[in-house]
C-alpha cells in the first residue's frame, strides 16, 4: 500500500509539471499583460520597456516558466503581475473562505444524498422515489449560475418587499473582516451553500440509489434474508455498508466540479473566495495569479484523486494494490 | 426467440433506469402487434407469427417504449425546431430596440417580456436556442468523431499512441475543467461561437476516447476477433467491421449526453463573460444581462428555464438510448 501511494505521488509530479508548463505557455502566448498600459498616455514607452524588462516579459517563454517555477518554491508563488503584491497571503485568505463553504455544503449534500438514496432504493418506484428522482434529474440539468441567481433574486425580493432579512445575498460578513464562525457569516453563506448542496445532492442521491439497488439484488443479500436476518439489519449491515464504497470515489472525483461550482457561486454572491479571485485575475490577464490558482487547484485535485483511490482500497478488501 | 416477461416487483434485476414505462403506455403503443410482453403460452399460441428481429429493431422498440425518452425526444424536436426556424418564429428581430417598451412583463405582444432596451425577450431566447443547439451538436459530433478514431487506434494498436493518449487525458483530468476552459476561452475565444466550440471539443474528446479505447482493449482479445483475423481480415476490417459496431451503443449514449454537457458549459462560460460574447445571441449572456434587472424576474427565468428544458430533454433521450442500446438486454422493458 505504501509503495503504491509513493508511486502515485511520484507519478503526479511530472503530470503537474507538464500541466503547469502547458498552461504557462498557453497563457503567456495569448496576450501581453502590458497591452492596456501601452494605450495609457501617462506611461512613456521607456517606462513600459523598463517594466517589460523588470517583469522578464522580454525573455523566451521557457526561461520565464523556469523563473516562475523558481518563484513558486522560493517566494511562495511569487507576486501579482499587476499590483506587485505577494500572491500567497491572498491565496490562503481566499482559499480559507472557499474551503469553509465548500466543506459545509459537501457534508450536507452527502448526508442528504445518502439518506435519500437509501430510502429511494428501499421504496423503489414509490411516490417518494419518483419525487426525488425528478429532483435529481432537474439538478443535473440545472446550470449552477441560474440556480444561484434565482436564490439571490428570491431572497433580495423578500427583503425589498417585506423588509425581512432571512439570508444575505452578497459578501461574506456585514462588516468587512468579521469573524469566520458567526451567525452573521452563516447568514451570508447560506445561499452559496444551498446552491452547491443542491447540485451535489442530485449526484449523490442518484449514485447512492443505483449502488443500493445493485447490492440489494446481490446473492449475499438474498442469503442474509433467507437466514432470517431482520430487514433493518439486512439494509444497514449488509447493503448500506457495501453500497457506500462507490460513493467515496464519486465524492472525491466530484472535487474538480466543486471548484468550478465555487467559481460561479462566488462570482454571483461576491464572496472573497479563490474562485472569485481567479475570475478577477483572468479578467486582468494577471498571468502569475492565474497560474497560482491553476497550480493550487491542480494539486488539490491530484490529492483528492489519490485519497479516493486509497479510500477505495481500505473500504473494499477485494482490491489489492501492489 | 420467445419473449418472456421479466420478473417484476422490487427484485427485478438490473433496473437502473429512472422511471419505468408504465402499463398504460404499453397498451397504446404495442397494441397493434399484440402484447410484446407475452407470456410463454401466448407466444406458443401465436408461434407462427414470430419473426426474426435484428439487434437494432429491438433497440428501437425498447427506445419507443421508454416513456421519458419519448417525452425528451418530443421536447427536443419542439425546442430545436424553434431554434432552426428562429428567423420565422421570432416576432421581432434580435437587436430591435424599442425604448417606449422597456422592461415590460410577459404579455401577448411580448411573450417573455422585454429587456432594459425594450428588446423582445422571446426573440432573444429563440435565437439563443439556435446558438446553444449549434454549439451542443457541433461539440458532440466533432469530439465523438475525434475521440472515436483516436480511442480506436490507441485501443487496437496500443503502444506509444496509447501511452500518449492516456497521459494526455491524465493531464486534462488534473486540472479543474471549468477553470481551464475559462482560461482558454478568455485568452483564445475572442467571444466567437466557433472558437469557443473548438476549445470545448479540445477538452471533450478525451472522454469518448477513453470509453472507445477500453472497449477496443477488451474486444481485441475476444475469440471472434481472433477468428476473423485467422480468416484473413486486415486491421482496418477488424477495427471497423468487427469491433466498432460493438462500441456504437456507449458512443451514441455518450455523444447524446455530451450535447447537454456542452450546452451547460457554454452557458456557464458565456454567463461569466468569457464564452460567447454579444452580438452573438447566447442563453448564458441573456441570464448574465438580466443581473442588472433583478426586479424583472422574467429576464432571468425564461432563458434559464430554456437551458434546463433543453438539457433535461437531452438527458432523457440519452437515458432512453442507454437502456435501448444495451445488447445484453434482449428482454423488453416492462
Amino acid at each position: 500500500m505504501l509503495t503504491y501511494i509513493v508511486r502515485r505521488i511520484l507519478y503526479s509530479i511530472p503530470v503537474l509539471f507538464f500541466s503547469t508548463f502547458l498552461s504557462f505557455i498557453f497563457v503567456s502566448y495569448a496576450g501581453n499583460p502590458l497591452a492596456q498600459l501601452k494605450q495609457n498616455p501617462r506611461f512613456s514607452p521607456q517606462t513600459i520597456e523598463n517594466m517589460t524588462h523588470q517583469l522578464h516579459l522580454d525573455m523566451p517563454v521557457i526561461q520565464r516558466y523556469f523563473l516562475w517555477l523558481q518563484d513558486v518554491f522560493t517566494h511562495k508563488l511569487g507576486n501579482s503581475l499587476y499590483t506587485g503584491q505577494a500572491l500567497w497571503p491572498q491565496i490562503t485568505r481566499t482559499m480559507g473562505h472557499t474551503a469553509q463553504f465548500i466543506i459545509i455544503s459537501e457534508v450536507l449534500a452527502l448526508i442528504l444524498g445518502i439518506s435519500i438514496g437509501i430510502y429511494s432504493a428501499i421504496r423503489q418506484y414509490s411516490v417518494f422515489d419518483y419525487v426525488f428522482t425528478s429532483i435529481s434529474f432537474l439538478g443535473f440539468a440545472m446550470p449552477t449560475f441560474w440556480l444561484a441567481l434565482l436564490l439571490q433574486i428570491a431572497f433580495t425580493d423578500i427583503f425589498l418587499h417585506y423588509n425581512i432579512r432571512i439570508f444575505y445575498t452578497s459578501g461574506l460578513n456585514s462588516l468587512p473582516g468579521g469573524p469566520a464562525w458567526s451567525w452573521d457569516r452563516m447568514q451570508h453563506l447560506a445561499l452559496p451553500i444551498a446552491t452547491l448542496c443542491i447540485i451535489s445532492f442530485a449526484l449523490y442521491s442518484r449514485y447512492m440509489r443505483a449502488s443500493m439497488l445493485d447490492v440489494i439484488n446481490s446473492d449475499y443479500v438474498r442469503t442474509a434474508r433467507a437466514k432470517g436476518v431482520s430487514e433493518w439489519r439486512v439494509i444497514m449491515r449488509h447493503v448500506f455498508r457495501n453500497a457506500l464504497i462507490p460513493i467515496t470515489t464519486v465524492a472525491a472525483l466530484n472535487f474538480g466540479a466543486l471548484l468550478g461550482g465555487a467559481i460561479v457561486t462566488e462570482t454571483i454572491f461576491s464572496l472573497d473566495g479563490i474562485g472569485f479571485f481567479f475570475i478577477q485575475s483572468l479578467a486582468t490577464l494577471d498571468l502569475y495569479a492565474v497560474m497560482a490558482y491553476l497550480l493550487i487547484t491542480a494539486i488539490a485535485v491530484v490529492v483528492f484523486n489519490l485519497i479516493a483511490d486509497i479510500a477505495y482500497g481500505f473500504l473494499d478488501p477485494r482490491i489489492r494494490y501492489d | 426467440m420467445t419473449e418472456i416477461k421479466p420478473e417484476q416487483g422490487p427484485m427485478a434485476p438490473s433496473d437502473d433506469s429512472l422511471f419505468p414505462t408504465n402499463q398504460a403506455v404499453e397498451g397504446e403503443i404495442i397494441a397493434p402487434e399484440g402484447s410484446m410482453v407475452a407470456t410463454v403460452d401466448d407466444t406458443h399460441a401465436a408461434g407462427l407469427e414470430l419473426k426474426v428481429r435484428s439487434q437494432w429493431s429491438y433497440a428501437r422498440m425498447r427506445f419507443f417504449r421508454h416513456r421519458l425518452a419519448l417525452i425528451g425526444l418530443f421536447g427536443l424536436v419542439v425546442i430545436f425546431s424553434a431554434g432552426i426556424f428562429a428567423g420565422f418564429i421570432a416576432p421581432y428581430t434580435f437587436e430591435e430596440i424599442d425604448l417606449n417598451n422597456i422592461l415590460q412583463g410577459p404579455s401577448h405582444a411580448h411573450y417573455f417580456g422585454t429587456d432594459a432596451l425594450g428588446r423582445d425577450e422571446f426573440t432573444r431566447v429563440v435565437w439563443g436556442i439556435r446558438t446553444s443547439m449549434e454549439v451542443g451538436v457541433f461539440v458532440a459530433l466533432v469530439s465523438t468523431f475525434v475521440g472515436l478514431i483516436i480511442g480506436a487506434v490507441a485501443g487496437y494498436y496500443g503502444g506509444w499512441l496509447d501511452n500518449l493518449l492516456m497521459r494526455f487525458t491524465d493531464l486534462v483530468l488534473t486540472l479543474p475543467l471549468l477553470a481551464v476552459l475559462l482560461t482558454a476561452t478568455a485568452l483564445l475565444g475572442q467571444g466567437s461561437q466557433w472558437r469557443v466550440s473548438l476549445i470545448l471539443v479540445f477538452f471533450f474528446w478525451t472522454g469518448i476516447a477513453r470509453v472507445v479505447r477500453g472497449i477496443f482493449l477488451s474486444l481485441r482479445e475476444k475469440e471472434y476477433v481472433e477468428a476473423a483475423k485467422a480468416s484473413g481480415a486486415g486491421d482496418a476490417r477488424l477495427m471497423f467491421r468487427h469491433i466498432l459496431p460493438n462500441t456504437l451503443g456507449p458512443i451514441v449514449v455518450n455523444a447524446t449526453l455530451a450535447v447537454g454537457t456542452a450546452i451547460l458549459v457554454e452557458a456557464a462560460l458565456s454567463f461569466l463573460g468569457f464564452g460567447i460574447k454579444p452580438p452573438t445571441p447566447s442563453l448564458g449572456v441573456l441570464v448574465s444581462e438580466a443581473r442588472a434587472n433583478p426586479e424583472q424576474w422574467w429576464l432571468t427565468v425564461f432563458p434559464g428555464l430554456t437551458i434546463v428544458a433543453i438539457v433535461l430533454c437531452v438527458n432523457f433521450v440519452g437515458d432512453g438510448l442507454r437502456d435501448a442500446l444495451d445488447p445484453t438486454q434482449r428482454r423488453m422493458r416492462a
